[in-house]
């Protein structure tokens, strides 16, 4: 099995460690993992994006231009990479701030409020978790177990006491996606 | 577990570097590769075997310190980006014309001048034939993987003093900012002066004890001696190359088409012979993993089962040439890149491969 995934939206959004915690979360499952993110003078409010590939087998690009998964959390992501994502592959987006909605008729498509979920959460930095919560319940790629083992890898010891935060907010993002389109 | 991680290349190199037993690194900020100092920075080596770290005032002035620790017979190493190592280009002249062992980093980005942060590989060149003053040759390792920038650290010291010579690792920014699984090695101990002669010989400047001075220099006034000197260090290249080719073949046995890929442009290139054979073109990947010494003998024995060749290289062509000479114009061989720090995709690039391969077989009809 292969999943080739672009996390892309805004810098802030935690676009990069959301991709971070699901490529430590394969290595948990033994899989080959890579974690390529656009780098350059970007800042807060900049556009950000990185290709996640999680494979029982090598990996042979980590750089690609074709993708199981879009997960595109802003306008700008959306123009870019909705016609990348292989035919009958599939398109996840927070639709706040979406202005025009994905056209495609060969992918499936599913919406996460992600931002209005993490704000019931009182913590909006949980808008990553969510979405990616979203992700897996259409993709179960990684089992929760390894998920959370995961997310102790990356995030440092500091940050430990708010893996629960984290586990809950990825429960809120599988209830709450929305399939609109199925192929 | 083994000790596994998910690191970024840059991370990866400068950890292993104080794993292989480092004694001393100096280096001067440059994206894409700043992680390598900010690593070992926050990680302290210092504490944990006693490895040196300096943040020197210029690119000039950490390459003259490898110079000098080097000298003093010591795993001495430095890493910048391409508009840094043509800063550092004297000092490994000079390094290389004093025999020293050490090991130099490219985390190469797109030229020339100051040109962009992306990543280039456009400083093959410049690494492998030359770039400084003099005929002085580095051995020069490719990686293309997270771990290979892991294990090149510890091969790159071994063969640097197995031969007293620079050895450099050409990465470029895709390998050094994008995070892979990474299997750390062991820890090597530091060794000590003495154990530096019992090893490597006394040719170092550790303390002149009942021998004669050892003297570390470049410079040679007496033109028939430095022709001896020169000759002599043409024997050692001769030798290196003998010995230390190393490359991969990945799906090359039943090929009838090979595209030639380094480093990160050989990654892409796995994914365009992937994505050949899934169309029935039989397309296979030669990788150099030294860069210098050239695999030339391979790519020979390749040009008599394969109607034509192409380069594949984030520059302007620039190893194409050696793959020229190494197949004798025994089949055609051409070139697909991009510039100035753009990535090729692999569709682009298998959308070129077919393209030639619809060109040789017209040519072929005529």
């Amino acid at each position: 099995m292969t999943e080739e995934i672009i996390i892309a939206g805004f810098g802030g959004q935690g676009v990069l460690s959301m991709g971070k915690i699901l490529a430590y979360s394969g290595i948990m499952q033994d899989q080959e993992v890579s974690w390529m993110p656009s780098y350059g003078p970007e800042m807060r409010g900049g556009t950000a994006n990185v290709s996640v590939i999680l494979s029982d087998d090598r990996i042979s690009s980590p750089i690609i231009n074709e993708f199981d998964t879009a997960i595109i959390l802003n306008q700008q992501s959306m123009n870019k990479f909705e016609s990348m994502v292989k035919p009958g592959g599939l398109l996840l987006y927070d639709p706040n701030g979406i202005s025009h909605h994905p056209e495609r008729k060969d992918i499936t498509i599913a919406t996460i409020e992600g931002a209005k979920e993490a704000s019931s959460l009182k913590n909006k930095k949980t808008f990553n978790m969510v979405v990616m919560g979203a992700f897996l319940k259409i993709h179960p790629i990684v089992k929760m177990e390894n998920i959370h083992k995961g997310l102790e890898k990356s995030l440092p010891k500091r940050h430990h006491k708010l893996i629960p935060l984290n586990e809950e907010a990825i429960q809120v993002g599988m209830e709450k996606v929305k399939i609109i389109q199925e192929v | 577990m083994e000790d596994v991680k998910l690191m970024k290349g840059n991370e990866a190199l400068a950890e292993a570097a104080i794993r292989a037993g480092a004694d001393a690194y100096f280096g001067y900020p440059i994206t894409p590769q700043s992680e390598v100092i900010e690593y070992l920075m926050l990680e302290r080596p210092e504490h944990r075997t006693g490895m040196v770290v300096l943040q020197a005032e210029s690119e000039l002035a950490a390459i003259n310190m490898v110079y000098g620790a080097a000298g003093a017979g010591k795993r001495a190493m430095t890493s910048s980006s391409s508009p840094g190592i043509s800063l550092k280009l004297e000092g490994i002249s000079y390094i290389a014309g004093s025999e020293l062992p050490c090991l130099i980093v490219n985390v190469q980005r797109g030229g020339p001048g100051l040109g962009t942060i992306q990543p280039a590989q456009a400083d093959y060149f410049q690494a492998v034939k030359g770039g400084g003053h003099g005929d002085y040759r580095l051995l020069v390792l490719a990686p293309s993987t997270v771990q290979e920038m892991a294990d090149f650290v510890s091969l790159g010291f071994d063969l640097a003093f197995k031969y007293r010579n620079p050895v450099m690792i050409l990465s470029d920014g895709a390998i050094g900012q994008m995070m892979e699984k990474v299997y750390l090695p062991d820890q090597i101990e530091r060794l000590t002066d003495e154990q530096i002669v019992e090893k490597y010989g006394s040719w170092a400047t550790t303390g002149k004890k009942n021998r004669e001075r050892n003297i570390i220099t470049s410079l040679d006034l007496k033109p028939e001696r430095h022709e001896k000197h020169n000759i002599h260090l043409q024997e050692k290249y001769k030798k290196i190359e003998e010995n230390e080719v190393r490359f991969e073949t990945i799906q090359c046995d039943d090929a009838d088409y090979i595209i030639v890929a380094f480093g990160s442009g050989a990654r892409i290139s796995q994914k365009v012979v992937e994505l050949g054979r899934k169309k029935g073109i039989k397309i296979g990947l030669l990788r150099p993993i030294t860069l210098w010494p050239f695999p030339k003998d391979i790519i020979n024995k390749l040009a008599d089962q394969a109607i034509g060749f192409m380069s594949v290289e984030m520059n302007a062509g620039q190893m194409i040439e050696d793959v020229e000479l190494s197949v004798k114009g025994k089949a055609p061989v051409s070139h697909y890149g991009r510039m100035g720090g753009m990535i090729p995709t692999p569709s682009e690039v298998l959308e070129a491969v077919e393209k030639d391969i619809a060109n040789i077989k017209k040519l072929q009809e005529v």
